[in-house]
């Protein structure tokens, strides 16, 4: 049967209190969680951009760069960069000894570098998707206006792309949500490491992961509803019409 | 009408074990080195057998030492099928309702595993980063004692990766069962350059009481002789000579 006095008792170690310290006393849990998260979309969307318009150049060598980018880190899962990042690279004697190693040696940076390398590269293919999707009326209409090639993009086609672009994010931004649990495999306490803990504590599986499935499938809700949100405003002129 | 049957079969058992009392039958696990595995000869080799054979000298017996799976090692001794358990059986209050122990015969210590010359004490702790198994009883040995004198401790699923991160440099220690930090890390390339740092740690609250040698509940008699055994072969340096067989450090603990 499920302890529901255990899931109680252990709740506020998802939110970096327990055994004997105050909640939020520390990162551990989900506050790690939306960091990881946080920052990983940030960095990824932020990248995601300039290598999404290099995608779609007509110039084979850059756009050529940034497929092999984004198939080798699509292509692969993000454990297992993860994991070539964190153990792999530590095994070479010249990555310890370079200025690298002050941010490598960091669990932390590691998950972070792992998880915003991935999500540009899904970020990518999907910006550079929605940049091809333009519409070739609007293109038309930006150069009878006299407007130069960057000034299009920076005005029309980006900003247009952008919004096309949001309901396939909120799928990615829901994806990366579920993808930072593996941040526990490298010593971090995010939610699924906090259950790990709690599981390896009491010997009861199912609590714990429970508890962690709960946490993640909350904050899924809201992120889907906030992009509803966002899509309503944003992408209201290609809804279809209601009167 | 079993009751009375049963007594006299009881009765005879014991009757044939008295009479056959000069050899006892030790239980090793079958394969658990180095503490116990089967040697090239067939016979029982390793730290189990040979303190089985040390204290049987001891006692002024004949020895016979037996493998045996060690989940069902209980149940067997019960079952009369030997008298005697020296399977590395660490005492615990579980396995007091079933057996009698002896006085400890080891306690593996816990160790840290640290950059050959490292000097721990108290001061050396504050800002290190020292990894343990989680919820291992290293790390809460380790969550009691030295996060306040600033360690950080970093959680890891298995000891190898906790070397690896020893290793690396991202770990300023780690902190080991030291049969676990020796065969795996120390003794291993990996090692070279590492060390055991510091005490060897077996404070009963947080490491148990040790391995012990278990005899059936009525047995009073053979459980004193084997405790007297023990103490005899302590003083006499036989034990010392078998540790030094298998370990390079202490392994008896205080």
């Amino acid at each position: 049967m499920i302890d529901a006095n255990l899931m109680i008792e252990n709740f506020p170690s998802f939110l970096g209190g327990g055994s004997g310290q105050a909640v939020l006393s520390t990162s551990d849990g989900l506050i790690l969680t939306l960091e990881l998260l946080f920052y990983s979309l940030l960095g990824g969307l932020a990248l995601s951009i300039p290598l999404g318009l290099m995608r779609v150049s007509r110039n084979r060598l850059v756009s050529g760069a940034v497929w092999l980018y984004t198939y080798v880190f699509r292509g692969t899962p993000m454990l297992v960069q993860l994991f070539i990042i964190y153990y792999g690279l530590s095994q070479f004697e010249a990555v310890r000894e370079s200025w690298a190693w002050t941010y490598l040696q960091e669990a932390y940076f590691c998950a972070l570098l792992a998880f915003t390398l991935n999500t540009a590269a899904y970020t990518t293919e999907i910006i550079a998707g929605q940049i091809r999707n333009t519409h070739w009326g609007e293109i038309e209409a930006a150069k009878a206006m006299g407007m130069s090639k960057w000034l299009m993009m920076r005005r029309i086609v980006i900003p247009a792309a952008l919004r096309r672009a949001l309901p396939a994010y909120s799928n990615e931004v829901v994806m990366m949500l579920q993808g930072t649990s593996i941040a526990g495999l490298v010593t971090l306490a995010d939610v699924t490491g906090v259950a790990r803990r709690i599981y390896s504590d009491t010997y009861m599986p199912f609590e714990p992961f429970l508890m962690a499935g709960l946490i993640y499938l909350a904050f899924t809700f809201l992120f889907v509803w906030l992009f509803k949100l966002a899509e309503k405003r944003w992408l209201a002129y290609l809804a279809p019409r209601k009167h | 009408m079993k009751q009375p049957l049963l007594t006299l079969g009881a009765l005879l058992c014991a009757l044939t074990a008295a009479s056959h009392a000069e050899t006892l039958r030790f239980a090793t696990d079958a394969s658990y080195p180095p503490f116990s595995q089967q040697g090239p000869d067939g016979k029982m080799a390793g730290f189990d057998p040979d303190i089985a054979r040390a204290l049987c000298t001891a006692m002024k017996v004949t020895c016979e030492v037996v493998p045996q799976d060690f989940d069902g090692i209980i149940p067997a001794l019960n079952a009369k099928k030997f008298d005697v358990i020296i399977a590395s059986m660490n005492i615990t209050d579980e396995r007091k309702k079933a057996v009698n122990f002896s006085d400890k015969y080891y306690n593996m210590p816990s160790r840290l595993v640290a950059k050959n010359g490292a000097a721990v004490n108290d001061a050396w702790f504050k800002g290190k980063k020292i990894g343990v198994l989680r919820s291992s009883i290293q790390e809460k040995y380790a969550r009691d004692h030295w996060v306040k004198l600033g360690a950080k401790l970093v959680p890891y699923g298995k000891a190898p990766e906790s070397f690896l991160d020893l290793k690396a440099g991202r770990l300023d220690a780690s902190f080991v069962d030291a049969a676990v930090g020796d065969t795996d890390f120390l003794k291993t390339p990996n090692g070279k350059g590492f060390a055991f740092a510091g005490p060897a740690y077996n404070e009963a609250k947080y490491f148990g009481e040790g391995a012990g040698i278990a005899v059936r509940k009525a047995d009073a008699a053979l459980l004193e002789r084997l405790n007297k055994a023990l103490k005899q072969i302590r003083a006499d340096g036989s034990y010392d000579k078998i540790q030094k067989k298998y370990f390079s450090f202490d392994i008896y603990g205080n």
